[in-house]
């Protein structure tokens, strides 16, 4: 075999490298996931903080629930400065888009990898020893995130997959659909899945965006068991609440 | 010891390959794994079959030759070793052992457990050195170097280049084998100066041949030199700061 | 044998030793920088080097091509070295110089080194060091961030730099990644897995190679203004040694069939500190760094046959032979003196191990004394290495050592440019014979290696190449190419063609044993009369029953070392020769008949104080030899002393 200059030069630096190179460079990708892994990670703690009202039952001044008036105040964001509803719109499209890109990228860096591994697999069983179930199935468990988001907007903001559904009732909307057996369980095992996802995510974030301390290292991987055991753990207990009678 | 050994035959590498079982009979445990694979060998051509070709020179766990699968292993099943220097005392008598080439877009196999290798040199001759002619460099003790870096620098420099970690990684990804070199000259003054765009060149050339990294950290296992994955979160970092520090650079 | 008078034109400059280089570098006509890339060279080999000749002739503006049968750079053997590499920096202030190292060397080949070679190599030491330095070699440091020095076998100086237990690994990363850098810049052209299979000629010039494609088979031509070669030693005429599997001198044999002198051939080096064989099947022995006897103690129990565990015999009822015998240096004496202790004590059966084939490297003491922890950090890898082959932990069971062939100081005759005597030709390295004399001392091959590639050969070559300015090199297809290319061919399909019996390692098996025991750590005159007569006996046979299966025209290992082994068949032979022609004992070489009463070497200066370059004479032997008379006015000629 014989090695003679290469034919291409890249083009490497400069601004075409910010939006040709960097993005469409693995790491790049690799940094865009981890950081909208981030800013979806703390969508999900405050989501969880804000559906927790739930367990806060009816405010004594007005005797609405709780949790109406809370939705009702992401409505109101920006009081009388915007148009209602406009900043909620914001954050929505925001959130949007850093689904789209985390999963843009995750498919982009997917067909890759399939590519560089090509047809060859090992005959025998690898015997993995450092990656784990999570990271292993990181696709299987995003994609079952993915098909539980879209119903759960389907059911609980748009209404079109909950036959109760009455707009603002935040409270009611949620017994009524969570009472039914198949949509509490979907909820529950979405969630387990949500975990593990994080479980990975959360701890795989570190290494993507280059945090690194040997020293601190092992941080990392408390980190992410308490942050995925916080979500799962807060997230089940509203189906468990409403099942068990507490909230109705 | 007595062991069944499932062997890839492949002829060349246009020609599709297939599994062969062969019995070792009598095998030393004192002997290596490739002294097995001679012995295996010695008799195949006795018995007018073509020996099994594998690569493998040092014999000493260092210049990177060597390299199968064994068992859903790479380098097989003890921690910190090439396959040159696992030894058959580390298996039982009556094991059966599968013995595969590394598998990977970048890695075709030119014959039976041998696969070419050379997109690691790619890689290389992207940028994975410092620019000084012969005969240019200043006294070497005029650079004092903190003792922690020079050694963080060896730890990444005493890759072998074996590709165990491509072979690993469910992604045949080689940021392991690029961040080492990355960082092994990057941890060091000298190579300062060609830092950012190093990282940038030896990045976009790594990606040309392999996957990416998802942090299994499969790669690290593998590794006969017991490299940290610390060295790809490194390259990570440095490869989004090499971004603003070549857009600054382009601009003085 | 037959002898002639003819001078070999050694082209040793003329004037006080430490102006040699100088006045040679000054004298030697240049080649101008826009006229370098009109030159074409070919380099084989990719080791320490090869690799940095390849580099710094690419920087130069010169056309390189570099040829492997690796299939990378990164693979060749320098980079299992483990120790360090000498320079005479003397940053531990302990009183090292240039002249003390260039002494050192001299005296530690026993006198049998050219001097003028030997001092620029110790003046060109404190660049290498600079060099590699500033490519990023990790070399090891003190706290204060400055470089740290080690002491080795055979100096009472610590000079020797060194990476963990890696330093060839690091330094040839060193001279990869800058070649690396001039493949990349276009100036080098890098063949992996191509094997070179002979010299082509032409007007008693060389004027290319011819290479075989390991992958396809294919046999080329390639032709240039000059070739280099950088092609290692040839300990694995032995089977068993510390070399690499591939390591071969079929580059160097078939220079040397084409014209070009082969030198020394008996001076190899049996490196005392490896790990004894285990079995029958053994394939190599494994080195451990010679640095380990910086804190290890070498013993024996005192009575033969002792069978009891290390640990179970008192300290009383061992011998710590070096340290009695040469209470200067104890357990730092050079290899060869280490080496040959090490076999008498074998001799009188004291050897320990299973196989009583070994003797005990023993820690306990520098570890009570230093701490496991400091152990740890200098020699954890070996350590593990240890383990790994033995199943023994080292820091609690003394290490089992013994010795094994490593390295040889002999190979092509060069002259003070490191041309061989075929113009055109060069061999750089271990490859060549001229800077380790009878001995090597511990860090210098790398020393050697890397002064010969990045500081000697890009200002020598041009003395040559102006000659040829604005010529073309010899197309290839001019008949002296395809005479040379058809040669291989037939050779290459005899191997396949012979379909007899015996696989080819059984043969160099057969052959090593025959090496190891006539032509080893000690020879005498009967054993090597024999040697010769048995290594024809087993090329013969070779030729009528090896069994090569395959083709010719794919991936064939058994193909590629049969070549490798037919060349060892013949290289054998001469360094059974030249053994025998050398009636004396020097370094590597010692010949029972001429020992002192106490058993150590007896040299002869007054007949043997020259370079034996034998000229090859076609198939029937004898060669022919001439003498290159050594002169030594700067470090006199004394008996080597280490007591």
């Amino acid at each position: 075999m014989t090695t003679t200059k290469r034919a291409h030069v890249h083009d490497r630096y400069g601004w075409r490298a910010w939006l040709g190179g960097f993005f469409s460079s693995s790491i790049g990708l690799k940094w865009l996931m981890a950081l909208t892994g981030i800013g979806l990670l703390l969508y999900l703690v405050a989501h969880l903080i804000g559906n927790l009202k739930i367990f806060f039952g009816v405010d004594p001044v007005t005797g609405a629930y709780e949790i109406d008036l809370y939705s009702e105040a992401l409505r109101t964001l920006g009081g009388h400065l915007v148009p209602k509803g406009s900043v909620l719109l914001l954050f929505r499209i925001g959130l949007s888009l850093m689904f789209i890109i985390h999963i843009g990228s995750a498919v982009a860096l997917t067909r890759r990898n399939l590519a560089a591994r090509g047809k060859g697999r090992y005959d025998a069983t690898r015997h993995y020893a450092a990656a784990n179930y999570a990271s292993r199935t990181m696709r299987m468990s995003g994609t079952i995130v993915l098909l539980f988001v879209l119903f759960h907007v389907a059911d609980l903001t748009l209404g079109y997959a909950n036959p109760d559904f009455v707009y603002g009732a935040v409270h009611d909307n949620m017994v009524a659909s969570l009472s039914r057996p198949i949509v509490a369980l979907f909820y529950m095992a979405a969630n387990v899945a949500l975990a593990f996802h994080i479980y990975h995510g959360a701890w795989s974030l570190f290494q993507s965006i280059g945090t690194v301390n040997p020293k601190y290292n092992s941080l990392r991987r408390y980190f992410a068991v308490s942050f995925a055991a916080f979500i799962l753990l807060g997230n089940l207990s509203i189906p468990l609440a409403i099942w068990t009678g507490w909230v109705s | 010891m007595n062991l069944s050994l499932k062997i890839w035959r492949q002829a060349s590498p246009d020609a599709p390959g297939g599994f062969k079982t062969y019995e070792a009979r009598n095998v030393s445990p004192e002997a290596s794994f490739l002294e097995m694979l001679d012995e295996l060998n010695e008799r195949l051509n006795s018995e007018g079959e073509e020996p099994i070709a594998f690569d493998h020179d040092c014999r000493e766990g260092i210049c990177g030759m060597c390299g199968v699968m064994i068992n859903g292993n790479p380098h097989g099943p003890q921690d910190g070793t090439a396959t040159c220097q696992l030894h058959m005392r580390k298996f039982s008598d009556g094991d059966s052992i599968t013995i595969e080439p590394w598998r990977a877009t970048a890695l075709p196999v030119i014959r039976d457990l041998v696969v070419d290798r050379t997109a690691f040199d790619r890689i290389i001759e992207a940028g994975g050195y410092i620019s000084v002619n012969t005969g240019a460099a200043p006294d070497a003790n005029i650079i004092a170097i903190p003792k922690e870096a020079a050694e963080a620098s060896m730890d990444a420099a005493s890759c072998i280049g074996c590709a165990a970690c491509v072979a690993a990684c469910p992604n045949s990804a080689a940021n392991l084998f690029a961040a080492a070199k990355i960082s092994h000259l990057s941890l060091l003054p000298q190579g300062q100066p060609e830092r950012w765009s190093r990282v940038v060149a030896m990045v976009e050339t790594m990606e040309e041949y392999f996957g990416s990294c998802t942090n299994h950290g499969e790669c690290e296992t593998a590794c006969p030199k017991n490299i940290s994955i610390d060295f790809i979160a490194m390259m990570n970092r440095d490869f989004i700061k090499a971004q603003f520090k070549n857009f600054v650079r382009i601009g003085q | 044998m037959t002898e002639t008078n003819t001078t070999l034109q050694a082209r040793i400059p003329e004037g006080p030793i430490k102006d040699h280089w100088d006045t040679h570098k000054f004298k030697t006509r240049l080649v101008n920088p826009a006229n370098k890339r009109k030159y074409k060279i070919i380099i084989i080999g990719t080791g320490l080097a090869g690799a940095s000749a390849a580099a710094t002739l690419g920087e130069l503006g010169y056309e390189v091509d570099v040829f492997t049968f690796h299939d990378s750079a990164r693979r060749a053997h320098s980079i299992s070295a483990q120790g360090g590499i000498n320079a005479a920096k003397n940053y531990p202030n302990d009183g090292d110089s240039i002249f003390r190292l260039f002494y050192d060397t001299v005296k530690g080949g026993d006198f049998r080194s050219r001097e003028s070679n030997v001092y620029r190599l110790a003046q060109v030491s404190n660049e290498i060091i600079d060099q590699a330095t500033a490519q990023g070699v990790p070399f090891a440091r003190e706290y204060g961030g400055l470089l740290d020095n080690r002491s080795f076998g055979g100096a009472q100086v610590s000079r020797t730099f060194y990476s963990r237990g890696q330093t060839g690994q690091q330094l040839l990363l060193g001279a990869y990644q800058a070649l690396a850098r001039q493949i990349e810049a276009g100036t080098v052209k890098f063949h992996s897995r191509a094997e070179m299979l002979d010299v082509v000629m032409k007007d008693g010039r060389a004027v290319g190679v011819v290479i075989r494609d390991l992958i396809t088979g294919e046999i080329t031509p390639h032709s240039a203004h000059a070739v280099v070669l950088a092609t290692g030693g040839y300990s694995n005429v032995y089977f068993l040694s510390t070399n690499a599997m591939a390591c071969n001198a079929t580059a160097a044999w078939r220079a040397h069939r084409r014209g070009a002198y082969f030198a020394n051939p008996c001076f190899t080096q049996i490196h005392p500190t490896c790990i004894p064989a285990s079995d029958d099947f053994q394939s190599k022995l494994t080195l451990m760094s010679e640095s380990l006897r910086n804190d290890g103690r070498i013993w024996v129990p005192l009575r033969a046959d002792d069978d009891r565990a290390p640990n179970d015999i008192p300290e009383d009822e061992r011998d710590y032979y070096l340290e009695r015998q040469y209470p200067a240096f104890g357990n730092l004496v050079p290899r060869d003196v280490a080496s040959r202790s090490a076999m008498r004590m074998l001799d009188e059966n004291k050897g320990v191990g299973p196989l009583k084939n070994g003797v005990y490297l023993d820690f306990s003491s520098a570890i009570d004394r230093l701490g496991k922890a400091r152990i740890e950090e200098r020699y954890g890898n070996l350590f593990e290495m240890y383990e790994r082959i033995t199943d023994e932990d080292p820091y609690t069971v003394p290490m089992r050592i013994y010795p094994a062939p490593h390295y040889t100081m002999g190979g092509l005759w060069v002259d003070y440019n490191l041309m061989t005597t075929v113009p055109g030709l060069y061999a750089l390295g271990e490859a060549n014979f001229s800077d380790h004399g009878a001995n090597r001392l511990g860090a210098s091959a790398l020393m050697q290696g890397l002064a010969d590639g990045y500081f000697v050969i890009p200002y020598t070559i041009g003395e040559y190449l102006s000659d040829w300015l604005n010529t073309d090199p010899v197309s290839t297809d001019d008949p002296v190419f395809s005479e040379v290319v058809d040669e291989v061919n037939t050779r290459t399909e005899r191997f396949l063609a012979i379909d007899g019996q015996r696989s080819v390692d059984d043969f160099h098996r057969e052959l090593g044993k025959i090496m190891i025991e006539h032509v080893g750590l000690a020879r005498d005159r009967e054993g090597l009369q024999r040697a010769v007569q048995e290594i024809k006996a087993v090329r013969e046979e070779f030729w009528r029953d090896l069994k090569i299966l395959g083709t010719s025209d794919s991936l064939n290992q058994s193909l590629e070392r049969a070549g490798r082994v037919a060349d060892f068949l013949e290289i054998a032979e001469l360094m059974a020769v030249d053994a025998l022609n050398r009636e004396e004992s020097c370094g590597g070489h010692f010949r029972l008949e001429h020992q002192t009463e106490d058993g150590e070497a007896r040299r002869d200066d007054e007949n043997y104080a020259y370079v034996a370059a034998w000229e090859w004479k076609g198939e029937n032997w004898p060669q022919t030899l001439h003498k290159e008379p050594l002169k030594f006015e700067y470090v006199p000629l004394s008996q080597r002393s280490y007591k």
